[in-house]
């Protein structure tokens, strides 16, 4: 119950001390990790931003410089020229060499019939009025396609302008080669997980992707997530893995640049300093625990000890007032006592003294009536012991101080007693230490306190035993230790032997008063008794005195 | 044993009643009364030897009191103090204003008779002193003494 009770001290205050210090800790620790990968990851978004703006701008300036090349051709040449002889595949070569990147070229008059081409493919003759482009490059004079399969089966995609010449107009064409192309745009690819590539307004792959698909087939991303000039969205691709994507609209605002990555890779940093950071806190923790646990389990066990000496104190603190209030209790009831058996033996004596007169003397139950005369004095005398016991005549006397020797005062009570020890085969020794002081204090109760402590050994025994009386001087006390080899004294009686009226001798032959005149005779000199008992082996008071040196006269 | 007037105080009238009885048929002139008021009443008329006092009486004045006054009125009996009670800080207190000695209840009437048979010693050497003090003045003032003796009367 009582250890109960502390385990659950100890409890509380080890949790209230681990939230206290841990609650804090973690706190600091969780928004320390936030704020410092809020921060990476702005910083992460910024660099693909950036990088996402920076490659458009270089893709627009291909696109545009294609278109610049075929536009300042077609402006050069007339219709005629071009679709004679080799001026076309000289235009072609001229372009190739100062810009790069065409496939073929050709030549496409109003009708829209391919008059002249240069490139790998047989293309020529082939009629693209029907072809969507054919119209917007008409009305529009410069065009740039999505990439489509066209005629060859290959993804491409092909730069138209418009020449008019007078009342007739034409149409220089020319194809992008895609793998230059798709190479511009993947430069902007980085890391493992980094990708680049263009979609198209409906989210079609414009080159080939690093991973997941590849070109002319869906990407989806919703192109309408992006706006302005660069915007950056998060998104789980198709494995299902959390992705920023950075996409910049081209100039033709028909193409989207977009640049992804998975920021985790860029984050490593990161990962490596919120290790470091959760290391940092568990051995904190850890510490704290153990530190924790430490301190309080000492802590509970001060208390206990405290707790226990405490108890002890009110023990003996209930044990002497118990005694003191017994103590006036027995003086007020000696009074009535004494009274009544005073004049019991005075009637007595009356009826005594009036049996001698001559009228009485011959009566017929003389000697009946001396005997019941002689037994009631008897037994009011018996009664007038135990209450002058009870009152402890000695203790209740001032304390007078004379010289005491302890040592001559332990062998007169044992000459006393030598007699009554011998005619029940019982040895008494001693073992006295010769230099314990001469001390002031009050002999006959000390004999007293001896005489019942060692009568009592006596009577422990009964018959055949050893009694030791040994004395010592200890720091400021003299330290006498009475051993019997008695029965012992059971474990819950114990306690009782100091309280009065307790015995454990038969009717008529112990007070049951002698070991508590004793307790409070020591008491008054400031001085201490305890037992050691063990049921068989026997049983040993200790009576520690306090030493005082007398004064000198 | 030489003739003395001896007084029993003692609240509790059956033993002062039986002491009185006890000791009358042993030819000792004793007188019992109840209460320390009588007792001084008793004695500013009558001369005692020997006064025994029960210390504690309930209601009235007590053995203390009763002691200091029996002083006043009579220095030269003894006073024999009795207690049932177990204080003998008051009787030492009691044989420190002149009392002869002090004797627990209930007691033998044997042991009383021994404690007087003292008591009265102590008393009759001192009347003594005094009586043979007396006669020397006789011898050299005999018209003082005779003036003295009409004083005390």
């Amino acid at each position: 119950m009582k250890t109960s009770l502390y385990a659950n001290l100890q409890k509380k205050i080890i949790i209230i001390t681990l939230l206290v210090s841990l609650a804090p800790l973690i706190i600091l620790g969780v928004t320390m990790y936030y704020q410092f990968s809020q921060t990476c990851r702005d910083k992460i978004e910024e660099q693909i931003r950036y990088r996402s703006g920076a490659q458009a701008e270089a893709v627009d300036l291909f696109l545009k410089e294609r278109t610049a090349i075929l536009g300042a051709m077609a402006a050069s040449h007339n219709f005629h020229e071009m679709i004679e002889g080799k001026d076309l595949s000289r235009v072609f070569e001229v372009m190739n060499l100062w810009a790069g990147a065409f496939v073929d070229l050709g030549v496409i008059d109003s009708a829209g019939q391919h008059l002249a081409y240069v490139g790998p493919y047989d293309l020529k003759g082939l009629n693209y009025y029907q072809q969507p482009w054919f119209a917007e490059v008409m009305s529009k004079g410069i065009y740039i396609s999505d990439v489509y399969m066209g005629y060859r089966q290959l993804p491409h995609f092909i730069i138209a302008v418009r020449r008019q010449e007078g009342q007739n107009s034409w149409i220089l064409r020319a194809t992008v080669d895609p793998d230059i192309f798709g190479g511009i745009v993947r430069s902007a690819q980085i890391g493992k997980t980094g990708d680049a590539y263009i979609i198209n307004k409906d989210g079609v792959f414009q080159t080939n992707p690093r991973f997941e698909g590849r070109i002319l087939a869906e990407s989806n991303l919703d192109t309408r997530l992006f706006g302005g000039r660069t915007t950056v969205i998060e998104q789980k691709n198709t494995r299902g893995r959390e992705l920023l994507y950075a996409g910049s609209w081209l100039k033709n605002d028909k193409w989207l640049l977009v640049i992804s990555q998975d920021p985790r890779e860029q984050m490593s940093g990161l990962f490596a300093a919120r290790n470091v950071e959760i290391l940092i806190i568990i051995s904190g923790i850890l510490a704290i625990i153990l530190a924790t646990i430490f301190t309080t389990h000492l802590t509970v066990s001060r208390l206990r000890q405290a707790d226990l000496r405490m108890n002890e104190l009110n023990a003996e603190l209930i044990q002497s007032d118990k005694l003191a209030a017994i103590g006036k209790m027995a003086a007020g009831v000696a009074h009535e006592i004494n009274n009544p058996l005073a004049v019991i033996l005075q009637k007595t004596g009356w009826m005594e003294d009036l049996l001698f007169e001559e009228n009485f003397q011959n009566a017929k139950n003389l000697e009946e009536y001396k005997e019941s005369i002689k037994i009631i004095e008897e037994y009011v005398e018996r009664a007038r012991k135990v209450v002058h016991s009870m009152l402890g005549y000695a203790r209740k006397m001032e304390p007078h101080l004379e010289d005491v020797d302890i040592n001559g005062t332990i062998n007169q009570t044992i000459d006393m007693l030598e007699n009554y020890a011998r005619t029940n085969n019982i040895d008494i020794q001693t073992d006295l230490d010769k230099d314990i002081p001469i001390i002031a204090g009050d002999e006959a109760q000390l004999q007293q306190v001896f005489m019942n402590l060692i009568s009592n050994a006596i009577d422990a025994i009964g018959k055949n035993g050893l009694v030791q009386v040994k004395s010592r001087r200890e720091g400021t006390n003299i330290a006498v230790s009475i051993r019997d080899d008695g029965p012992g004294i059971p474990q819950d009686q114990q306690k009782k032997v100091f309280d009065p009226f307790f015995t454990t001798k038969g009717t008529g032959k112990g007070t049951g008063l002698g070991l508590w005149v004793t307790y409070d005779i020591i008491k008054g000199m400031g001085g201490a008794i305890t037992l050691k008992s063990e049921v068989g082996k026997g049983t040993t008071f200790v009576v520690n005195i306090p030493i005082v040196i007398p004064e000198k006269k | 044993m030489d003739y003395f007037r001896v007084l029993i105080v003692d609240d509790e009238k059956p033993f002062v009643d039986t002491l009185v009885n006890r000791f009358n048929k042993r030819n000792i002139d004793t007188t019992g009364v109840f209460s320390g008021e009588e007792a001084l009443e008793l004695m500013k008329e009558k001369l005692f030897d020997v006064v025994i006092l029960d210390i504690k009486m309930p209601g009235g004045m007590d053995g203390i009191e009763t002691l200091r006054e029996i002083k006043r009125i009579q220095p030269l009996s003894e006073v024999i103090l009795l207690t049932g009670h177990g204080s003998v800080e008051t009787s030492i207190e009691g044989m420190k204003l002149g009392a002869f000695d002090y004797i627990l209840k209930p007691v033998k009437l044997e042991e009383l008779l021994v404690k007087m048979a003292d008591a009265f010693e102590k008393k009759d050497a001192h009347d003594q002193k005094i009586r043979s003090a007396k006669i020397k003045e006789l011898i050299r003032f005999p018209g003082r003494v005779l003036e003295q003796e009409k004083e005390e009367e």
